[in-house]
């Protein structure tokens, strides 16, 4: 035990798995002064639409919103580098009294006549609606003298979380898709969704998808364009990563377009066949397909089956938190942990719901603590409580785990490593490796030392 | 003063600055025990936070007073106490620092007047101390945030208690912790007592920790800002600080502390200027080990003075920092071609002058306001040797193959923002080196010969 508070009402935020009954609370608004691991509704939005690199991302606001966003995510382009650009209006205290459509006409107007991109996105952040400006008619007015279409993006911070920006990425996504031309698009044609080509991960799978005999249309959007997402519609199969970032423009391609949509993780061995498994199932007319798919699974497993056993042993027996943003990943990471031989002794995420979380106590051994919304505090606490070895997370919690003297592997959009498909699962364990290994933890006080204070102040 | 916006309407590419809170958090991570709130809503706290782990490594807990779209309607006074309350719970400090941001100066939020009646009187004696500050960021950048943060808790804190003391307030601005631990040493060894505000120098760069720290240890202790008032003097850093209201005016003004206002002690003229203040306000002579180090230095400078000479540099930055960046390259013979900053305080023309009286006829471009798009553009017309400034200009330099040489804030790009050292004749050694050696090292990597010898 530790003796680091928590507080009242965040304990419904946190279960630890037992014989307790599964009373949990999630997906709500954080708590006042809880240092929350999240961002805001734009954060949400920006993590979906980024990497669309032909298109103008101009953030409708004050600096900061730009200024902390510029360049974070590790998402790859193959062309154009646009969305690596920070593009914002700037607004001053004179457009916070005045409006600031004049200012947001002037610079879309201004910028696409110097990037000339495909599309753009105007971001609204959180005194947008508050200084009364009408960014749609903005958006609808510089469409018609500039011929791209200009989507407005409403993400104003403190409407909502994370997950009401996903949806409304999607629905400024959702006015692209159906714009373009199917013409020339075959039968066995899907979309990737949810997958952002962080480290060139989309790159990689799009491979394994066109090894497979079918077709990508589009990426949502790793690696984007907007000319792709505009003929989307064209696609016979949705397939969409992550949790949930883009499930809702996967449910409207649904409904418009009767694109059915199906659900895969492409981290660790098990979930990246599985996924390559139910496309290939998907296409039951096609033999082919599902014969080709095999042979993929097994050749990457043989190639990197020797690697992973090697990293298994040195790793075996290790105790991991996980922290991520999205459930879905946490499922994936929990299960491509096992197979290192390590366990997970805490797991959490920003935006989990529900259906999540019984997910992920069921996934999860005896004693271990699920978190939602988690802060520093908490997470400090269980980690040393738990005795965890590993923290795998992103760049707010690497801190604390050095702090604390346990390893780190990033797990986030801003890492530089794949960690998606075979090849990224053999990356994951070198980065494990070389975090858990590395003769550096020597110097460290013990983690036990914590909890020997706190033994001997509670004998006292 | 800030001077009159052109109504020319610009986007804002690629900044060159920050927001106000995030300085505003800096100062009240600089205090004992001390934590930051941010009332508004979420993604600023969490954006600041990640942006300032990216450059400390280290965890950097801001607290947030999340507003949803209820707060926004009715007002964040309920959400605010909320969160006074859970940090108290949890942090147990000594110090809550509130800074405001967009959202909530745009719906008009008195934090005062929420707060009136949450202090220790109305509570028990383990109340933390409540300091506001106003920091919208639509009008100003960071820099105008740790100013005025630094400003509000003197304004709060400091006070005349009589008492006689030999105490000399020091306001450093925005340097590295390293350099907050490099003018404590300076001011040490002058034998005499001083309150530095902030002074991040473990809460931003500390050691692993051997016991749990909700709050990192470290910072100034408040009854040291409170002493303020009684001190001997105040020395200021900045020029375009010395402009503005500021911590060390405030005390001036209300209990008669002299306030010597300089600018950030880089290079040898200016750290000079700053050991003079020292010798004049405790009446001691520059310490030996001084004398020593700014004679090593200037035997590097003869050493090396040739390599750098006419070098061109783009200098960016806070305005502060790149008038003492400078100062320091003007006098070792380095031309700062550009002189640009996301600061618009209508002075860094004026100031630049100052040093280097003939800027103009050698052609050096003084931006104000600047994003990295036009610092870009720029630079691309002169074809200068080096950028020195954060790692912002990395893109720039990549592309137009010239060094960068890192110093400042924010380093995302590499190890070690916060041992930096950029004052004190030590840290006048430290960026002559590292500026000859980048130099030298250009010419040896294009050379034909590649000579082991310079
Ligand atoms: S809204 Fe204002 S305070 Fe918040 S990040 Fe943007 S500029 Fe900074
Ligand atoms: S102002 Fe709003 S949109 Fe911008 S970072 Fe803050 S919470 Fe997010």
């Amino acid at each position: 035990m530790t003796n680091i508070p928590i507080l009242k009402e965040r304990e419904k935020y946190i279960y630890c798995k037992g014989k307790e009954e599964f009373d949990f609370t999630c997906d709500t608004k954080s708590l006042a002064g809880s240092v929350s691991q999240r961002a805001c509704v734009f954060c949400g939005s920006r993590v979906v639409l980024y990497p669309i690199a032909d298109a103008l991302h101009l953030i409708h606001g004050p600096i900061g919103c730009a200024s902390y966003t510029w360049d974070i995510r590790g998402a790859l382009s193959s062309g154009p580098e646009l969305h690596r650009m920070s593009f914002s209006t700037d607004l001053r205290e004179r457009d916070i009294i005045f409006g600031g459509e004049k200012k947001l006409y002037a610079s879309l107007v201004q910028l696409i006549d110097t990037y000339r991109p495909n599309a753009a996105f105007v971001y609204c952040t959180c005194i947008i609606g508050i200084i009364g400006d009408d960014v749609d008619s903005v958006c609808k007015r510089v469409t018609e003298e500039k011929g791209i279409p200009v989507l407005p993006v409403h993400s104003e911070g403190f409407k909502g979380t994370k997950k009401d920006g996903y949806k409304a990425a999607c629905e400024s996504l959702s006015m692209l898709v159906g714009t373009g031309s199917v013409e020339d698009i075959g039968r066995y044609a899907i979309n990737i969704m949810g997958e952002f080509n962080i480290a060139g991960e989309a790159w990689t799978i799009k491979e394994y998808y066109e090894n497979m005999g079918l077709e990508v249309v589009a990426v949502f959007t790793g690696d984007g364009r907007v000319k792709n997402i505009k003929r989307s519609h064209g696609a016979s199969l949705n397939v969409v990563q992550c949790s949930g970032s883009i499930l809702r423009l996967a449910q409207i391609m649904e409904e418009k377009y009767g694109i059915p949509y199906i659900r895969v993780s492409y981290f660790g061995i098990e979930d990246m066949s599985k996924a390559l498994y139910d496309v290939a199932a998907h296409f039951k007319d096609n033999l082919g397909i599902m014969k080709k798919t095999k042979e993929i699974v097994r050749n990457e497993i043989d190639a990197i089956y020797p690697d992973l056993l090697r990293y298994k042993k040195a790793l075996s027996g290790r105790k991991a938190a996980i922290y991520v943003g999205g459930a879905f990943k946490a499922f994936s990471m929990i299960k491509a942990l096992r197979s290192l031989g390590i366990d997970v002794v805490l797991a959490g995420s920003q935006t989990g719901n529900k259906d999540d979380y019984e997910v992920l106590r069921d996934m999860c051994d005896e004693g271990t603590v699920i978190l939602d919304d988690a802060n520093p505090l908490e997470l400090s606490k269980y980690c040393i409580e738990k005795g965890a070895d590993l923290f795998v997370g992103g760049v707010k919690e690497r801190p604390i785990a050095y702090k604390l003297g346990i390893a780190f592997c990033d797990h986030n959009h801003e890492r530089k490593i794949s960690l998606a498909g075979y090849s990224g699962m053999i990356n994951l364990a070198k980065e494990i490796y070389s975090s858990v290994l590395s003769p550096v933890w020597k110097f460290v006080p013990s983690k036990n030392d914590f909890l020997k204070k706190h033994d001997t102040e509670m004998m006292k | 003063m800030k001077t009159q916006e052109k109504i020319e309407y610009k986007a804002t590419s690629n900044a060159c600055k920050q927001c106000s809170p995030l300085g505003a958090s800096f100062v009240f991570r600089g205090i004992e025990r001390s934590i930051p709130l941010l009332h508004g809503s979420q993604g600023c706290s969490t954006y600041i936070r990640r942006y300032l782990i990216s450059h400390f490594n280290e965890p950097v807990d801001i607290a947030c007073s999340n507003f949803t779209e209820e707060t926004a309607v009715f007002g964040g006074g309920a959400n605010l106490k909320l969160a006074v309350e859970n940090i108290i719970k949890q942090y147990n400090p000594e110090l809550i620092g509130i800074a405001t941001t967009c959202l909530s100066e745009t719906i008009g939020e008195d934090v005062p007047m929420i707060l009136k009646g949450y202090n220790k009187k109305n509570f028990d004696e383990n109340f933390p101390e409540i300091v506001s500050v106003s920091t919208p960021s639509f009008s100003g950048t960071h820099i105008d945030g740790f100013h005025s943060a630094v400003r509000a808790v003197v304004d709060s804190i400091a006070v005349k208690k009589k008492i006689s003391t030999k105490q000399i307030n020091i306001f450093p601005g925005m340097l590295s912790p390293a350099d907050l631990r490099h003018l404590k040493e300076i001011v040490s060894d002058f034998s005499t007592d001083y309150a530095m505000l902030p002074d991040y120098s473990d809460t931003f760069d500390g050691p692993l920790w051997t016991e749990y720290q909700e709050i990192p240890e470290g910072g100034t202790k408040i009854e040291k800002i409170a002493s303020m008032g009684d001190a001997v003097a105040s020395i200021e850093f900045g020029k375009i600080l010395a402009g503005e209201e500021s911590a060390g005016k405030l005390l001036e003004s209300r209990f008669n502390v002299p306030c010597h206002s300089l600018g950030l002690p880089i290079g040898i003229n200016e750290t000079d200027a700053f050991l003079k203040a020292l010798e004049t306000i405790t009446e001691k002579p520059v310490p030996e080990k001084y004398i020593q180090e700014r004679g090593r230095l200037i035997d590097s400078y003869a050493d090396g003075h040739k390599y750098v000479f006419e070098a061109r540099a783009v200098v960016y930055g806070e305005e502060d920092l790149v008038i003492g960046l400078a100062s320091f390259l003007s006098e070792i013979g380095i031309i700062p071609i550009i002189c640009a900053s996301g600061g618009e305080s209508g002075l860094l023309k004026q100031k630049i002058l100052d040093i280097i009286p003939d800027a103009e006829e050698v052609g050096i471009r003084i931006i104000e306001g600047a994003d990295f798009v036009e610092i870009g553009e720029e630079a691309r017309k002169i074809d200068p040797d080096f950028f020195i400034g954060n790692s912002k200009g990395y893109r720039i330099a990549r592309e137009m193959k010239k060094p960068l040489i890192r110093v400042g804030f924010p380093i995302h790009d590499r190890l070690g923002g916060a041992r930096i050292i950029h004052v004190g004749y030590r840290g006048a050694q430290q960026l002559f080196d590292t500026i000859s050696n980048t130099i030298i090292a250009t010419s040896q990597e294009a050379s034909p010969v590649g000579y082991t010898y310079m």
